[in-house]
């Protein structure tokens, strides 16, 4: 029939493509860049999470060897400090894109049409940035403290109990987390909500579903390159994070992360190829998380 | 209705003193429309009439500022866009990008809980005969096909009311032509109410049973095509609607049966029963393929106009037809259609020529052109200078 004649043939991506010397040329600073300070002190790492005590050496004195025991060692001794980043990380993440949401459709979405306020809002978002993140991190330390006004007159006023803390707690370490990387999950997501065509929204409401449904099947779906991207850019940092958990600044003795045992292994404990073992274990385990993530997400066609 | 079954067939929809306003600006100043069930209705006007506003209202996407609006009788206006029994094709479709052809077709119908529903949206693809791309995504089809698509979505619902928004204004000619009987061919076997919004004038004609035309924010007239063409009640329709040779003068005779205005020193008659008004000044015209050019001048015959002598201004040659605009002295220019039944054209630039048609080819209007209408819109400066001349010369020699 007539509409037969309109099938269309699939575009094929372009393939043929010229290989210049001129564009390698260009290439090699920043290949020379990557290779000076990226690929060397990864393999330095790996060499150093290798390495066995020296026989007669003094402490922190080690040699070259294949000692792949030290993985064992530190899986063993750290496995609850792993699960924990990843624990303190995921919930941030999840705290971070729960407050974002709103804010990023809020400023994308609804005030559209006001770039004044979006723009102000906007500064809002990034304000914090400009005072020093551990300024801020140890201005909440005063807040969250035992004796700061806020406690005290929560107490006062019987809505917390005589007896509560949060001053090194889980829920401390948590909300510093989540506080200090929200920016990160805001922006991406209001950069996708913002070119979100509300057109497709209508159509949603035309074909029955009610404002709920639209959120969950049209809305979501169409923001998940934000969302993927602001849960990267969120959860990679948080999980490395060893501010925030630092009994210095929001955590306690129960709340040591993976980054304060390496900062300790390293600076502390002068035991080198076990904080490199630790290394070379979350950068591991946060590609294979991330990797799986980006691919359960099914955002590959939508980026 | 339920909105958790299929409508058994179209359902009216009327609108009662609609009013929308805007900050800044009214879109609809008042508006009463009935549209009987089963019918294919266009509604036809230039941008900014609020002929799309008032789609959107229908459908549910804006809240009126004034009125009711009833489909099948039930009002609905306090109702959200989701429950209402009615679906839009886009004019930019909104196909979901991140849906499949088949998940976007099915969409209405999960939501609704209707049984089935990947059956019957391949049944409503295969009846665009796009079934064969149901597992593609939006942006891997062409306009035309995800024009289709769009429409596949909305009928699959079997809605009472089906809302079309330009849906044919992205594709090229030849598409619109096929989509245009396609649609048709559709209206007359689902039987559903179509209300369609075009600023075609053409599109309008060759689908809808009722035409109505809009201008802004208001319903200047409404009815079947042939009527509004034929017979157009104000000077809007007459130039929107195809073109129009309009004339204004004090009417200086009528009888039981015809009317005669005195336009420039020239008296044309109009039957008594095509005209609006009948008194004072009135605007009156025909339509140019009624119009025959002579040249030589004709005798006078009994219910036929005669014009002349004018000059041939300007010849275009459109393949089935010639236009030829004619200065009259007094009248301004005329644009006479005739049938390419020769080869070559019948008259040349600068000939003089006689113009005549028959009075029951005439109509009377209810209102005067505006003064900027008086040129048609793609009027060339050199047509517009002529009238300036000829309408000078006209008032040189009267006073």
């Amino acid at each position: 029939m007539a509409f037969a004649a309109f099938a269309t043939t699939e575009a094929q991506p372009q393939t043929t493509r010229r290989k210049s010397p001129i564009a390698l040329f260009l290439l090699l600073p920043g290949i020379l860049y990557l290779v000076l300070f990226f690929l060397t002190p990864l393999i330095s790492l790996i060499l150093t999470s290798l390495q066995a005590p020296s026989e007669f050496g003094d402490i922190g004195v080690y040699d070259y060897a294949f000692n792949w025991q030290n993985y064992v060692t530190v899986i063993q001794d750290y496995w609850p400090h792993i699960l924990r980043s990843f624990g303190y990380a995921l919930l941030a993440t999840v705290f971070a894109l729960l407050f974002s949401y709103p804010i990023a459709y809020f400023i994308g979405v609804k005030a559209r049409r006001r770039p004044l306020l979006q723009s102000l809002l906007l500064v809002l978002v990034i304000a914090p940035f400009f005072i020093s993140f551990l300024l801020r991190t140890l201005a909440w330390k005063q807040i969250l403290s035992d004796e700061s006004l806020i406690i005290t007159s929560l107490k006062a006023l019987s809505l917390l109990a005589p007896d509560a803390y949060f001053a090194g707690t889980p829920f401390a370490v948590v909300f510093g987390l989540t506080y200090n990387f929200i920016p990160f999950m805001t922006l991406p997501l209001y950069t996708t909500l913002e070119r979100l065509d509300t057109r497709y929204l209508e159509a949603g409401s035309d074909l029955y579903a009610n404002s709920f449904t639209v959120f969950r099947k049209v809305t979501i779906p169409l923001s998940m390159p934000g969302i993927v991207a602001g849960t990267l850019l969120t959860f990679i940092p948080a999980a490395g994070d060893y501010v925030n958990a630092s009994r210095d600044f929001l955590g306690g003795p129960d709340t040591q992360m993976m980054g304060n045992v390496i900062e300790a292994n390293f600076l502390v404990l002068l035991n080198y190829p076990a904080a490199a073992a630790l290394s070379i274990i979350l950068m591991a385990a946060i590609l294979v998380l991330v990797g799986v993530y980006v691919k359960r997400s099914g955002t590959e066609d939508l980026l | 209705m339920s909105i958790r079954e299929f409508a058994e067939s179209g359902a009216d929809l009327e609108l009662v003193g609609i009013q929308k306003r805007f900050p800044g600006f009214t879109a609809i100043e008042e508006l009463d429309l009935t549209i009987p069930a089963g019918s294919f209705f266009a509604l036809l006007g230039p941008s900014g009439c609020g002929k799309t506003t008032t789609l959107r209202l229908v459908a549910g996407l804006e809240e009126p500022t004034a009125g009711r609006i009833l489909i099948g009788g039930k009002d609905v206006t306090d109702t959200k866009a989701h429950q209402r029994p009615v679906n839009t094709v886009f004019q930019s479709y909104a196909l979901f990008p991140h849906m499949s052809i088949i998940d976007n077709v099915a969409f209405g119908l999960k939501r609704r809980r209707i049984g089935d529903a990947q059956t019957k949206a391949h049944e409503a693809l295969k009846l665009v005969e796009l079934d064969h791309l149901a597992q593609r995504r939006p942006a891997q089809l062409s306009g035309g096909q995800q024009q289709r698509v769009a429409l596949a979505r909305a009928i699959v619902n079997r809605p009472a009311l089906l809302l079309l928004d330009e849906p044919l204004g992205a594709l090229d000619l030849k598409l619109r032509r096929q989509m245009q009987l396609e649609l048709k061919t559709i209206q007359e076997e689902v039987g559903l109410t179509f209300l369609h919004v075009t600023h075609d004038q053409e599109e309008a004609m060759t689908m809808a049973d009722t035409v109505a035309v809009m201008n802004k924010g208001a319903i200047e007239q409404m009815g079947a095509p042939e009527e509004l063409y034929e017979l157009p009640r104000t000077a809007f329709v007459a130039n929107f609607l195809g073109k129009s040779n309009l004339f204004t003068g004090d009417v200086v005779g009528t009888t039981e049966s015809a009317m005669t205005v005195d336009a420039g020193g020239h008296r044309i008659t109009v039957a008594t029963a095509r005209s609006q008004r009948h008194r004072g000044l009135v605007t009156v015209g025909v339509r140019p393929e009624k119009v025959t050019l002579h040249a030589e001048q004709p005798d006078e015959v009994a219910d036929r106009n005669l014009l002349g002598p004018g000059r041939v201004i300007d010849v275009s040659f459109a393949g089935v037809s010639t236009e030829y605009i004619v200065a009259v002295p007094g009248v301004g220019t005329m644009s006479v259609f005739a049938q390419n039944m020769t080869f070559g054209p019948v008259a040349h630039e600068g000939s003089e020529v006689w113009l005549s048609w028959d009075v029951e080819h005439g109509f009377g209007l209810s209102d005067e052109p505006d003064e900027s209408s008086r040129f048609p819109a793609d009027a060339d400066t050199q047509s517009i200078a002529v009238q300036r001349r000829e309408a000078l010369i006209t008032e040189l020699e009267g006073s």
